[in-house]
């Protein structure tokens, strides 16, 4: 245990940035330069404590630790901040995605750029907070004002058709959140508490557990996105700027997998294994359905949001397997997912600085200019295919591995998924990095500059690392996964045998 | 009554008393110096109004006064202060803009003073009686405010609508009032619950009460008795709007809260009807017919009426954290709404004429970034999004329908808000997606400090939220 409240340091440290940028200036080119060392130096601060806080965590300790706890705003809310194994990952990812977007933003971002900063490291506040919150209502706080800055990230910097996606990223997720905001206030009415601590050890009446399940589902299902309400993706995807793809797939898309982990799964154990069968349904869809959609994309962005939403679907269905494969599973992929989506978008982001067209139609041969990129792109297509030998595949295997134990037929559809996915993104890579160098256009491209490399070579290691050796990751959800899927189980079993002695 | 008695009943009301002898002594001020003393009147009425508030906050005990007819309770001590806020900050926002609005006369802070006069006893009133006279102390103030401008067709109109209508509203009250009377026998709000408890309630009875209701509804503006707001919120002239929109709302809204639980407390399920259906009604209207909005003043009439309706949410819960939940907010919707109203009248060309549509506000994260973003936040927290202050507000009213298991009213609400985040979003798409086409002129520093300090408030409460939520706690345990 440390003394010092590192989780509010972790999660109030961007905000110590925004208060150094608002004080720089930007109208001159050494004060740009300000800004992005400002803001680079916070982000890797920020990391860094990140790390020192994975070093401390203890993972053979299978419930909350760092505590902090403040009486709030009074009617029980508390400042209650904590993290376990399941989250402590996912403040890791957050802060580690934040440097590499401070750096894709580095020449793209051409206008506005104290604004721009100023609402990513806001953003990564909200985004921290999220995870490491142990009030429920903090939670929704955090859960709720990260729509605020990425409004606007997609707004401001956005591509063409950025108000309509901006807008319908807004609305359609906060249409989502607010059913779960009067879940919540039933929730507090029914135990007494807002603290998450206190409402897992809670049981809710089977009759309950079932509209507060769908109240959360509403949120968490469009936060991740599920089929059908996966349409504000694409959109936001294609339009936000590159940084803003990054930190949409790689963390944005993570809450709505955190929250079933953290309240649907433990909190409504009834309701989640009468659903199962249901988010199945939606998964395998989701898997099948998106990966056909993928195929048929122009554009580069739109074809790995697609490919998100198709990931996203062994997330859910490892969740609701609700086995320690497939929540371990279901996690790793998260994690995984966070860093393999993260680099396509900068993969993206490279040539899209160059010739600003997302279209697939206009590349072709890049590997005859650009070798270095060529490579970094297969690593990560790679691993979207899901390969042996990268992170995907662990995750991929678990969650297929804890369908199967749950539902074969559930598992056998989600198995052609794979092979599809390796259709449109070797299709993909096919076309963008292979043939001949034909477009007047492309030939003058330059292959990676320094900056860019600093970006993409440490993700292809880490991408291969976690593939070959994922134990890390392991040895810290290990125990609290454990703990939740035991007392899942348990949950279950109690209901059953209430229902016996009934009979 | 004996002296005693009324020196202490006195002693009970000494805010509202120096309002009445500072408004006049304003008048006799400004008869005698004539046209010029406008600015000179204003800062003495800023003066009057906060030794009222002073005097409430620091001397004023609890107690019954006048035989009963006006009541000091934490509940009005809570109300009043954000009343005098209301007006004070509504003041001090017309100084720069007496001249371009034509509202430079000495009546106008003289008409503001006895209008808060007449909202705190409407406040502390405890009687259909004094609730009567207080109201119309207040609107017949308002009426002439809003047609100060006397050279402006709008102003006039809407003055005149205003009166019209307000008339209307006033004696559909007092027809409400006789009726309750009749059938009760009683005036005083104390009495009425008695004799409901005892008697049991009969049908002219409800009609009274649909009657009163009706009224006050009128008063804060709620659907379907909203009707004149967007035209008064539009023809008025912008610093009457700002003041329109935040002191009398809340002494309405005061006035309502007190009637239904204090006074019909017996008959709660045939109000809470009531209640719940202009709150659904004034929520949705609200959302949907903003949308279609290009003046910025008519957009912030729908968006009053909306969140009177969310107001009314804690209301129709009926319970101490309901009461609690309506006190927080009427707090918050009057801080975020003084403070959209500054950054209106900041919005003015250099060439000096105001300008009042959405689309005029385009570019202006690029020409003030400040007021920007405190725009910004306002028409976040206006939206309910967390961590501004607005949310909270709708939090501890939807909290208090959860519990009172109106689960139909709290599900249309947050639905509704969703709908109302739309126009929201269009004001802050305007500010920074859209490219600039002019430049405000320099704002003027009272504009900037309200506000500064109410995107400050807005942004901070998740900061101060807890000693306040202690406050409204306090004010709302009066009833309980």
């Amino acid at each position: 245990m440390t003394d010092w409240p590192v989780l509010s340091a972790v999660t109030f440290m961007p905000l110590v940035g925004v208060l150094l940028l608002l004080l720089t200036r930007e109208d001159s080119a050494y004060g740009r330069r300000n800004i992005l060392n400002v803001s680079l130096l916070t982000t890797i601060l920020t990391f860094a404590v990140s790390v020192y806080i994975w070093y401390q965590f203890d993972s053979s300790n299978p419930g909350f630790q760092m505590i902090e706890k403040h009486e709030w705003l009074g009617t029980g809310i508390s400042y209650h901040l904590g993290i376990d194994g399941i989250s402590m990952l996912f403040v890791v990812l957050s802060a580690f995605l934040m440097p590499f977007c401070v750096l894709a933003s580095w020449l793209s971002i051409e206008k506005r750029l104290k604004a721009y900063m100023i609402a990513f490291l806001v953003l990564e506040t909200f985004m921290i907070g999220v995870f490491v919150s142990l009030d429920i209502v903090l939670f929704y706080v955090f859960f709720e004002a990260g729509l605020i800055p990425m409004f606007l990230i997609i707004g401001v910097w956005g591509g063409k058709d950025r108000v309509y996606a901006s807008y319908k990223f807004f609305l359609y997720t906060l249409l989502g959140s607010v059913l779960m905001l009067l879940a919540i206030m039933a929730m507090y009415w029914q135990a007494g508490t807002t603290d998450i601590t206190q409402l897992l050890a809670y049981n809710f009446p089977r009759q309950m557990q079932t509209w507060l399940w769908l109240a959360f589902f509403a949120s968490f299902a469009v936060k991740m996105p599920m089929w059908p309400v996966h349409t504000w993706l694409p959109d936001a995807h294609v339009q936000a700027p590159t940084a803003g793809s990054v930190i949409l797939a790689g963390v944005l898309l993570k809450l709505g997998g955190y929250g079933f982990l953290r309240f649907s799964l433990p909190m409504f154990p009834l309701a989640s294994d009468y659903f199962a069968p249901f988010v199945f349904t939606l998964s395998v869809v989701a898997i099948i359905y998106t990966s056909l959609v993928a195929l048929m994309q122009t554009d580069i962005k739109k074809l790995i949001a697609y490919s998100s939403v198709a990931h996203m679907g062994y997330v859910t269905m490892g969740i609701f397997a609700a086995n320690v494969q497939g929540v371990q599973g279901a996690i790793f992929q998260m994690l995984s997912h966070g860093i393999v989506s993260g680099a396509l978008f900068l993969c993206v982001g490279v040539v899209y600085d160059r010739l600003h067209t997302r279209e697939i139609a206009a590349y072709g041969g890049l590997v005859n200019n650009m070798p270095k990129y060529a490579v970094a792109f297969m690593v990560f297509t790679m691993a979207n295919v899901g390969l042996p030998g990268t992170s995907s595949f662990v995750g991929e295997v678990l969650t297929l591995v804890g369908a199967f134990r749950a539902n074969t037929w559930v598992a056998l559809f989600a198995t052609s998924g794979v092979i599809l996915s390796a259709a449109y993104a070797l299709w993909l890579y096919r076309r963008v990095v292979f043939g001949a160098l034909e477009k007047e256009s492309l030939k003058t491209l330059l292959d990676l500059s320094p900056r860019e490399k600093a970006i993409l070579y440490p993700l292809v290691i880490l991408t291969i690392f976690f593939g070959v050796y994922p134990a890390p990751i392991f040895d810290a959800t290990a125990a609290s996964v454990d703990l939740l899927v035991n007392n899942y189980s348990a949950a279950l079993q109690a209901a059953q045998n209430v229902a016996l002695s009934v009979q | 009554m004996t002296a005693e008695t009324l020196l202490a009943s006195l002693q009970l009301s000494i805010p509202e008393l120096i309002l009445a002898v500072g408004a006049m002594a304003l008048l006799m001020i400004g008869v005698f110096s004539g046209e010029k003393s406008a600015s000179t009147v204003t800062g003495l009425a800023v003066a009057v109004l906060i030794i009222a508030g002073l005097w409430l906050v620091l001397k004023t005990g609890e107690g019954e006064a006048y035989g009963g007819a006006f009541l000091s309770d934490p509940f009005a001590k809570f109300m009043k202060v954000l009343a005098l806020i209301g007006s004070i900050t509504a003041l001090v926002m017309t100084v720069g803009h007496a001249r371009s609005a034509q509202i430079d006369r000495f009546e106008f802070p003289v008409l503001l003073v006895l209008a808060t006069l007449g909202m705190l006893l409407m406040i502390s009133a405890n009687d259909m009686i004094s609730l009567y006279l207080s109201l119309e102390l207040q609107s017949l103030a308002l009426y002439v405010v809003a047609a100060i401008n006397r050279d402006s067709v709008r102003s006039t109109e809407a003055g005149l609508k205003y009166f019209v209508l307000g008339a209307l509203s006033s004696g559909m009250l007092l027809y409400g009032m006789s009726l309750i009377y009749g059938f009760t026998g009683h005036t005083g709000f104390t009495q009425i619950a008695a004799a409901l408890t005892a008697e049991g309630r009969s049908l002219g009875l409800i009609f009274g009460l649909v009657f009163v209701l009706a009224g006050l509804a009128f008063k804060i503006s709620a659907v379907p008795f909203h009707m004149w707001t967007p035209d008064v919120y539009e023809g008025a002239p912008t610093p009457v709007t700002a003041f329109f929109a935040a002191a009398p709302k809340v002494a309405a809204m005061a006035i309502l809260v007190r009637i239904v639980i204090n006074a019909f407390e017996p008959v709660v399920a045939d109000w809470q009807q009531i209640i719940v259906f202009i709150s659904i009604a004034s929520m949705l209207l609200g959302a949907f017919a903003a949308i279609g909005q290009k003046n910025i003043k008519r957009l912030m009439a729908y968006s009053s009426i909306s969140h009177m309706g969310y107001a009314l949410v804690g209301l129709a819960a009926g319970s101490m954290a309901g009461v609690r939940g309506v006190l927080l907010y009427m707090l918050i919707y009057m801080v975020m709404t003084l403070g959209t109203f500054a950054c209106i009248l900041a919005m003015r060309r250099k060439e000096g004429e105001n300008v009042e549509n959405v689309d005029d506000l385009a570019g202006l994260s690029q020409t003030n970034p400040f007021m920007a973003t405190v725009l910004t936040v306002l028409m976040f927290s206006l939206a309910g999004i967390p961590p501004m202050a607005g949310f909270f507000g709708k939090y501890f009213v939807f909290m208090a329908a959860i519990e009172a298991q109106l689960y139909a009213l709290a599900i249309i609400g947050v639905l509704a808000s969703v709908v109302g985040a739309y126009y929201y979003l269009r004001v802050i798409k305007v500010m920074w997606f859209d490219d600039a086409k002019g430049e405000f002129a320099r704002t003027a520093g009272e504009l900037r400090l309200v506000f500064g300090l109410s995107g400050l408030f807005v942004l901070g409460y998740v900061l101060i939220g807890g000693p306040l939520g202690n406050a409204a706690e306090v004010a709302a345990r009066t009833f309980f």
